[in-house]
């Protein structure tokens, strides 16, 4: 079976430093797939390869087995590759359902049309509004996003990516800055997250991961150093000697 | 089945919403009552009143590219130049003189050229696009400079002859016809314009302009959507430097100066930005006050008009409009 | 044959005094750029500020020409302070259209109180004897004024070399163009930096101003007229670099004399083109970092 994310052999480098070096990453249909490391392991500078914000100096990126290396960051989305932002990249002065709508209508299409209404987009609304019920953020549809708490403009930087309807989805630190009172409201979207989505998750919070990944790679200086299942990571020396064992919970 | 029924409720709410938006209020009617009583009550003032309603299609042209998708441009007079230059050449080179289509082509040299330029310049940003966009627009004045045999050069352009409006009204001396034709040509711009900013496709510029990272995110093609608001930004400049040419009968390169582009920007962000009606209210803000204050003492005005312009920035970035919304919002946020 | 020649070593000759006088006053508009990040469409105004107090301290209090010269240039240079102070630095984090916005507000105001003191027409001022007609230099006759201005130039040159590679005031200026947040994060005082920075820019335009009313005359519309030519040196060498703007403005003097000896109706065309050529291609400018 052709995995729904790939990479081989990816590499980067920003002069003599290099951030990123030989991550052989595979992902298939339903995968929820974690990627932790110390800070500074080049965690997001992987995402962005991924996601076409940077072009690596070596390697591939294959979405569904075809090979997206050369394309740019807006046509990989088309292709079903969708992320979320480690700090929210939110239209903050826009109600909550026009940041939905805005991604929905970019995915089906209605974004080029300039002689349209935007309210006659039934479909697009409709879609929102469904969206937004299923993350149980329908009561805050007409509030704008500046005004929401925390937790859940973070569930709106999900929301907006699964506006993309992903086959492919990047999660960077979804439960970042989040307070713990409300980091519950993050961990059921995430578990609710459509069965047949790859997911690949960033996080720092190990409660996190071990709950929600069924696979884990530990990258470190830009490289992987140990890829498997949870258990199999938790009774890692090596990665406990440069990872876990740095600070207990991380 | 009551959460279908709550669904059903939501859609309902959120499209009423939508709705809201671009929903009409009665106040947008006062700019055309004041238009057309202006036709009525100041007759000797008509030609002044054309050249602001010429100002008034040109700002709003901006609005579209600058007060929605935030592109910064110093050289937004190419494109009104170019409408000139073309409905005018049109009438001096090859003696089509029919206003509307003559204007239209005006429309469409303007659009064509922003279509190009807005190909190759919207890749960049900041500064660098601000020299871009200066540099464009002077390169195309130093050209028409350069090219005296068809612009005139220096002189200007001579020998614009433009027929009768519609075939019966013809152009007279009051400025009755320009004024009425000016006017219904700003209505169906004006009425294009909100269309524009109220449909998907203007979202997604107000999407671009509030955080481009994340429209790439969305799989947005932004550099087609910019260059596509920029070319229809570019023809509505270029529909306004036709209506100037034909009711001037002239061109010079002054239509295509860094002063022109410098001023329709200062007009908007008089007005503010990103509001349609902002072009409204500073392009006739600025050119009544030109009018009446220039007449008094030139460096008076220009100064009058520096300082003017150094408060805005200062004090009041949102612009008339836009200070008056804040004053409303504090007055009933007081009464409160 | 001969006169081909003497053509082109003249052409030659007064496109580098224009292109020293370019750089003269654009220098200091590439550091405030590259330093503060700030689009200073004024920086014209205060080269024609020192203009026009040169043209007073002459002719109002006698004093002679170098000297009033550089008393110009520190009058607007200190002058200029306040301007930094109270208008400028409250839109150091705006973004460019602001700061665009405000500074042709102050051409304005600039060019209008210049109308209204010193009235529309351009002025003009009586150089010293020794700077008038020729000067033998060796290799042939050359315009004495021109030679002086280009002299200066190349001293200014040295000058703001030895500056900024050997002390420590310039080596902080070049840090915080580098990297503002490192250079704070050092404990370098960039603010101070800013204000040292911008009145050294505008004394130096103020000197370009008074060196330029006998080369390119000097009206109330200098500012505007020139800004163009101010802003390509400082785009097209690169934002904060001297050796950029020194490039970039000694090929602008050239060209453009060339041009309108050779070219009168195209020249001007020729040098937009080739400024959106340079950009295009490199929009950090020929000598700025990417």
């Amino acid at each position: 079976m052709t995995a729904a994310l790939q990479t081989i052999a990816l590499g980067k480098h920003f002069g003599a430093l290099h951030v990123t070096r030989q991550v052989n990453l595979s992902l298939a249909a339903g995968a929820r797939h974690a990627l932790i490391g110390p800070n500074g392991a080049g965690k997001t500078t992987l995402i962005n390869l991924i996601t076409g914000a940077l072009s690596p100096d070596e390697g591939q990126v294959l979405l569904g087995g075809r090979d997206v290396t050369a394309l740019p960051q807006a046509r990989r989305v088309k292709q079903g590759l969708a992320r979320t932002y480690q700090i929210n990249q939110l239209f903050s002065d826009l109600s909550v359902l026009e940041n939905v709508a805005i991604s929905i209508a970019e995915r089906v299409g209605a974004a080029g049309n300039f002689w349209r209404r935007a309210s006659a987009n039934s479909h697009v609304i409709d879609e929102a509004v469904e969206l937004l019920a299923r993350l149980k953020l329908d009561a805050y549809a007409l509030t704008p996003v500046r005004e929401l708490p925390y937790g859940r403009q973070r569930l709106v930087e999900i929301a907006i990516t699964l506006g993309q309807k992903p086959t492919v989805l990047l999660l960077d630190e979804p439960a970042a800055g989040v307070p713990s009172a409300e980091s519950h409201i993050i961990l059921d979207a995430i578990a609710a997250l459509p069965e047949q989505i790859a997911v690949l998750i960033i996080e720092h919070d190990m409660d996190i991961v071990f709950r929600f990944a069924k696979f884990i790679t530990v990258l470190a200086s830009g490289g992987i150093i140990a890829q498997g299942t949870p258990e199999q990571i938790a009774g890692d020396a090596h990665v406990r000697a440069v990872y876990l064992g740095q600070g207990g919970d991380v | 089945m009551t959460e279908l029924l709550d669904n059903g409720g939501g859609s309902a709410a959120a499209r009423r919403f939508m709705a809201g938006r671009e929903a009409w209020h009665w106040a947008e009617a006062l700019p055309w009552v004041v238009a057309v009583a202006a036709f009525f009550v100041f007759p000797d003032y008509l030609a002044l009143g054309t050249q602001i309603l010429i100002a008034i299609i040109f700002a709003l042209s901006l609005d579209l590219i600058l007060g929605y998708a935030g592109i910064i441009t110093l050289g937004h007079a190419a494109y009104f130049g170019a409408g000139a230059y073309g409905t005018g050449m049109l009438s001096a080179h090859l003696g089509w003189g029919e206003p509307i289509s003559a204007m239209l082509f005006g429309g469409f040299v303007g659009g064509v050229l922003g279509f190009v330029s807005g190909w190759v310049l919207l890749r960049y940003h900041g500064l660098t696009l601000l020299m871009l966009t200066l540099a464009t627009a002077i390169m195309l004045k130093e050209g028409a400079n350069a090219a005296e045999e068809w612009t005139g050069g220096f002189d200007g352009l001579v020998g614009i002859s433009i027929w009768p409006l519609l075939g019966s009204f013809e152009y007279d001396l009051w400025g009755k016809t320009y004024y009425c034709f000016a006017l219904v040509v700003l209505l169906l711009c004006f009425l294009a314009a909100r269309r524009i900013v109220h449909s998907a496709f203007g979202r997604s510029l107000v999407g671009i302009k509030g955080n481009v990272g994340r429209m790439h995110g969305v799989g947005t093609p932004v550099h087609g959507r910019l260059v596509a608001v920029y070319t229809l930004s570019a023809a509505m400049a270029g529909l306004a430097g036709g209506l100037f040419a034909e009711s001037n009968a002239y061109v010079t390169l002054d239509v295509l100066s860094f002063a022109r582009s410098g001023t329709v920007l200062i007009m908007l962000v008089l007005g503010g930005t990103g509001r349609l009606y902002g072009a409204f209210v500073g392009a006739a803000v600025y050119m009544i006050l030109e009018d009446e204050l220039a007449k008094l003492s030139p460096e008076f005005w220009e100064f009058g008009i520096g300082l003017l312009l150094v408060i805005v920035v200062l004090f009041f970035r949102r612009g008339l409009l836009g200070s008056l919304d804040d004053l409303r919002a504090r007055s009933m946020g007081g009464g409160a | 044959m001969e006169q081909v020649a003497r053509a082109a070593i003249s052409i030659l000759f007064d496109g580098v005094a224009y292109g020293m006088l370019l750089f003269i006053i654009s220098v200091g508009l590439s550091i405030t750029m590259g330093l503060m990040g700030f689009a200073n469409l004024a920086h014209g105004a205060f080269a024609m500020a020192g203009g026009y107090v040169l043209v007073s301290l002459m002719l109002t209090f006698d004093l002679p020409f170098i000297p009033a010269l550089l008393l110009a240039a520190v009058a607007v240079a200190a002058v200029s302070v306040l301007f930094e102070r109270f208008l400028y630095r409250r839109l150091y984090q705006a973004d460019e259209l602001d700061q665009v916005l405000l500074s042709i507000g102050l051409v304005f105001m600039a060019t209008a109180a210049i109308t209204f003191i010193y009235g529309p027409s351009t002025v003009s001022l009586k150089v010293p004897a020794y700077l008038q007609g020729q000067i033998d230099l060796w290799i042939g006759l050359f315009p004495a004024y021109r030679s002086f201005t280009i002299a200066v130039g190349g001293l200014l040159i040295l000058a703001l070399w030895y500056g900024f590679e050997g002390t420590i005031i310039g080596v902080k200026i070049r840090a915080a163009v580098d990297n503002r947040r490192m250079a704070q994060s050092i404990g370098i005082n960039v603010d101070r930096l800013f204000v040292i920075a911008f009145a050294l820019g505008s004394g130096l335009a103020a000197l370009g101003g008074g060196l330029a009313i006998e080369i390119i005359g000097m009206s109330p519309t200098f500012s505007l007229t020139y800004l163009v030519f101010f802003l390509i040196v400082v785009a097209v060498g690169g934002l904060g670099s001297i050796r950029g703007a020194f490039v970039a403005a000694l090929f602008l003097g050239i060209v453009d004399t060339a041009g309108k000896y050779l070219w009168p109706d195209g020249g001007a065309f020729f040098i937009y083109a080739m400024t959106i050529a340079v950009l295009l291609v490199k929009p950090e400018g020929l000598f700025g970092r990417a």
